[in-house]
């Protein structure tokens, strides 16, 4: 009887084993036919459920099966070794927390307007280089990185990426990163602004509301500290229903002649306003105003990114937009340069990201409760900040090609008039008219959506697109174009005054080295100082965007890409050290693959950013141009703008080369035998919970 | 069918259960009650503040993603 038993239950087992392998077989099929699909397809629109089936299936097979090889071969994950979560449980960083929360908060945290806007800016080579880019960087580059970064500073107490940097590769390796950051966050928040200027500027409508969160803001600050301590969900809900609200009147306002003149600012009144509102939130307290802007945000943030996923598979719309565009030869009008290096730097946040680490390395690795558990927290998050990219690229490309030209291409490519920019983008194969373009700015309530670059007010004519064929309908659609900007707009000040904080602090951690009053957070003239300083700095990227002819974009995007992508290839470095000194050589590759095409990415687009012999591209070249030019004010601030860009991106390279250097050095000492393995992780501890779980 | 229904039933209760309390760590609700529960005050205006003051120190300095 019991051998019966015994090979029934064999059986089971078989046929268990047996039903999963046809099962992922199934997937596998499914995903390679709809990889195919979307690759090859040529002619005729496709239709976007090919990319949410192609995405899916990819996601699903590299989390069943890549993501387990990793954890398996070479983290070799330990659900019996105490995380510092347990080891160092304090109640406030270090918390034992449950993994389904953990994966939220580490998700809020990851996701920004970046995989939003990026690949809308990409889409101008067509959608099959962004989608490639996304599925493939995502799965072996950017959740990849996530998760070993996440699992590294798991074992060392939940140290920071600099930090790590420092110990493993050694000192040159923890002051590149720390420099590294600091220009990223200068870069980064000069570039955000842009997009919210751009996206506001001469658009009563959105200005108002995004002036309204402001007054909303400081009501759910006062309700938060007076009249129901901490019941933060309720106080977003009801925020969320104030700004809806703001949304409604807006058009109101935009109808109005005499409080539309109120709200309609030119670009360079809004980087002003911008600035100063940067000041402010870095130097005053935060309750009142920015803790409450936050929590708004990720409200919004979370609500949206899910209707968007429910409205794309609902509407399974049509992409306008043909695979490849005539701009993969590096002529594109939203930003110039070929698809390699560009379209690699462009999307940075869907795919990879060297921001990620910074948080995988930050408050993700004192939660953590198992270390089994890093590998849906870290390599499953970005797999869904990846999916978001895939819903940027399918809003960008339901548009008709000439319609998203018209949106993002500046003023200096195709002409300030309509009827010239319409003819201009008509003569490049992709028909758009000056009243086609007038029809549908009146359909979401705007003067005009043209010379609109930056990337937002595009995605927000795509999700207001697929919003309003999904709910509401044509009527509803200047409603859900002035609810994605807001969104984004949101977002992106939420991302300026964070930003700005952390560099501050940042900053007076440095300058407290020299002077150790400037050090202590809480010296109002130390607050103050650094705070201007960090405004300053982003605050004349804005500037230098504002001003430039061709938009801004055009420079600043593909900087901060390159900037982004530098600190992915130092983590990248780290996390190959790692697995090195762990005697896992023999899989390096599975970081030292991507880090090897992030080199040749960044290092590529950086030398064509400074020296490419093409005005459009090449920063030194718009320099010599300009000096052919008669000298005013303008060209000499443009010309000194173009060098300062072109010196930023060679620093930048240069100090990633050190990493490199020393990086490799201590690769060849380690497998060569001539250098000791130093691994400076935490000692084995067995882990409580699991006896608790078992008694 | 009676026990497919509960079984249906209790892993939507749990899923519920585990986003709110997601979304109440993400909101900072779950710290403010830690914090309660660690200092023995009340929830009140005054505990709230001190929550805050705490708690900002260490959040402000979090980055937030691109």
């Amino acid at each position: 009887m019991a051998g019966f038993v015994h090979n029934a239950a064999l059986v089971r087992n078989e046929m268990h084993k047996t039903l999963g392998i046809l099962a992922w077989a199934m997937v596998a099929l499914l995903g390679a036919i709809a990889v195919a699909t979307v690759a090859l397809h040529r002619g005729e629109p496709i239709n976007a459920l090919w990319l949410v089936t192609a995405a899916t299936c990819c996601y699903a097979l590299a989390y069943r099966f890549y993501s387990k090889f990793i954890a398996a071969k070479i983290l070799a994950l330990d659900s019996l070794r105490a995380t510092p979560a347990e080891r160092l449980e304090n109640g406030r960083d270090f918390l034992v927390t449950n993994k389904w929360v953990v994966f939220g908060h580490h998700f809020a945290a990851i996701a920004g307007p970046g995989p939003l806007v990026g690949p809308v800016l990409a889409a101008q080579f067509g959608y099959l280089p962004g989608t490639l880019w996304v599925l493939a960087g995502g799965v072996f580059a950017g959740c990849v990185q996530d998760f070993v970064i996440l699992l590294f500073s798991v074992r060392r107490d939940g140290k920071s990426l600099t930090e790590m940097a420092k110990d493993e590769i050694g000192p040159i390796g923890g002051s590149v990163a720390y420099l590294a950051v600091i220009a990223i966050l200068t870069i980064l928040l000069g570039v955000v602004a842009l997009i919210v200027v751009n996206a506001l500027k001469s658009s009563p409508w959105a200005t108002f509301t995004i002036a309204m969160t402001m007054p909303v803001a400081l009501l759910m600050g006062v309700y938060l500290r007076r009249i129901r301590p901490g019941k933060v969900l309720e106080v977003s809900a009801l925020g969320f229903i104030l700004v809806l609200a703001a949304i409604w009147g807006g058009q109101y306002v935009s109808q109005s002649p005499a409080l539309a003149q109120l709200f309609t600012f030119s670009a360079p009144t809004l980087a002003i306003l911008i600035m100063v509102y940067g000041f402010a939130a870095s130097a005053l307290p935060v309750w009142l105003l920015l803790a409450p802007r936050d929590y708004l945000s990720t409200f919004v943030k979370l609500g949206t990114i899910g209707l968007l996923a429910v409205g794309i598979v609902a509407l399974h719309p049509t992409l306008h937009m043909p695979a490849l565009t005539r701009f993969v030869d590096g002529t594109g009008p939203v930003f110039a340069g070929k698809i390699f290096p560009f379209a690699f730097i462009t999307i940075a946040c869907g795919a990879i990201s060297g921001f990620h680490a910074l948080i995988s390395s930050g408050t993700t690795p004192k939660l953590i409760a198992r270390e089994t558990e890093t590998r849906m927290v870290g390599y499953g998050a970005m797999m869904c900040e990846s999916a978001v990219a895939i819903m940027a690229i399918i809003a960008a490309c339901v548009m008709e090609p000439g319609v998203y030209f018209a949106i993002n291409s500046p003023a200096g490519i195709v002409g300030q008039a309509p009827a010239t920019a319409a003819a201009t983008i008509s003569a490049w194969g992709f028909p758009v008219t000056a009243p086609q373009m007038q029809a549908l700015a009146h359909a979401v309530g705007e003067q005009t959506l043209y010379n609109r670059t930056g990337g937002a007010p595009a995605f927000a004519v795509g999700m207001a697109h697929i919003f309003s064929h999904s709910l509401g309908g044509e009527t509803l659609m200047a409603l859900w174009y002035h609810f994605a900007i807001m969104f984004e707009a949101l977002f992106i000040l939420t991302i300026l005054d964070a930003g700005t904080r952390v560099a501050r602090f940042m900053v007076q951690d440095a300058l407290g080295h020299v002077y150790k009053p400037l050090g202590r957070t809480s010296w109002y003239p130390s607050i103050l100082v650094t705070s201007a300083l960090i405004v300053a700095m982003w605050g004349y990227f804005l500037w230098q965007g504002v001003k430039d002819p061709l938009g801004g974009i055009n420079s600043l995007w593909p900087l901060f890409g390159i900037s982004n992508q530098l600190l992915a290839t130092v983590a990248l470095c780290v996390a190959t050290t790692i697995i090195i000194k762990l005697h896992r050589a023999k899989y390096a590759a599975v970081t030292l693959v991507p880090l090897a095409w992030l080199v040749a990415v960044t290092f590529t687009a950086s030398w064509q950013k400074i020296f490419d012999s093409s005005p459009r591209v090449g920063f030194l070249a718009q320099a010599r141009v300009l000096e052919t030019v008669p000298a005013t004010a303008a060209t000499a601030r443009l010309i000194f703008n173009n060098r300062l860009d072109a010196a930023v991106t060679g620093v930048l390279v240069v100090m990633v080369t050190l990493v490199l250097f020393e990086s490799v050095r201590e690769w060849l000492g380690i497998l060569l035998g001539t250098k000791e393995v130093r691994l400076k992780e935490s000692p084995f501890v067995r882990t409580r919970l699991a006896m608790e779980e078992q008694g | 069918m009676n026990r497919l229904k509960d079984s249906i039933g209790g892993s939507a209760a749990k899923i519920f259960e585990t986003a709110i309390a997601a979304l109440r760590e993400i909101f900072d609700e779950a710290p403010y009650a830690r914090f309660l529960n660690r200092t023995g005050l009340e929830s009140s205006s005054e505990a709230y503040a001190a929550f805050r003051r705490e708690f900002e120190e260490a959040k402000v300095r979090r980055p937030k993603c691109c």
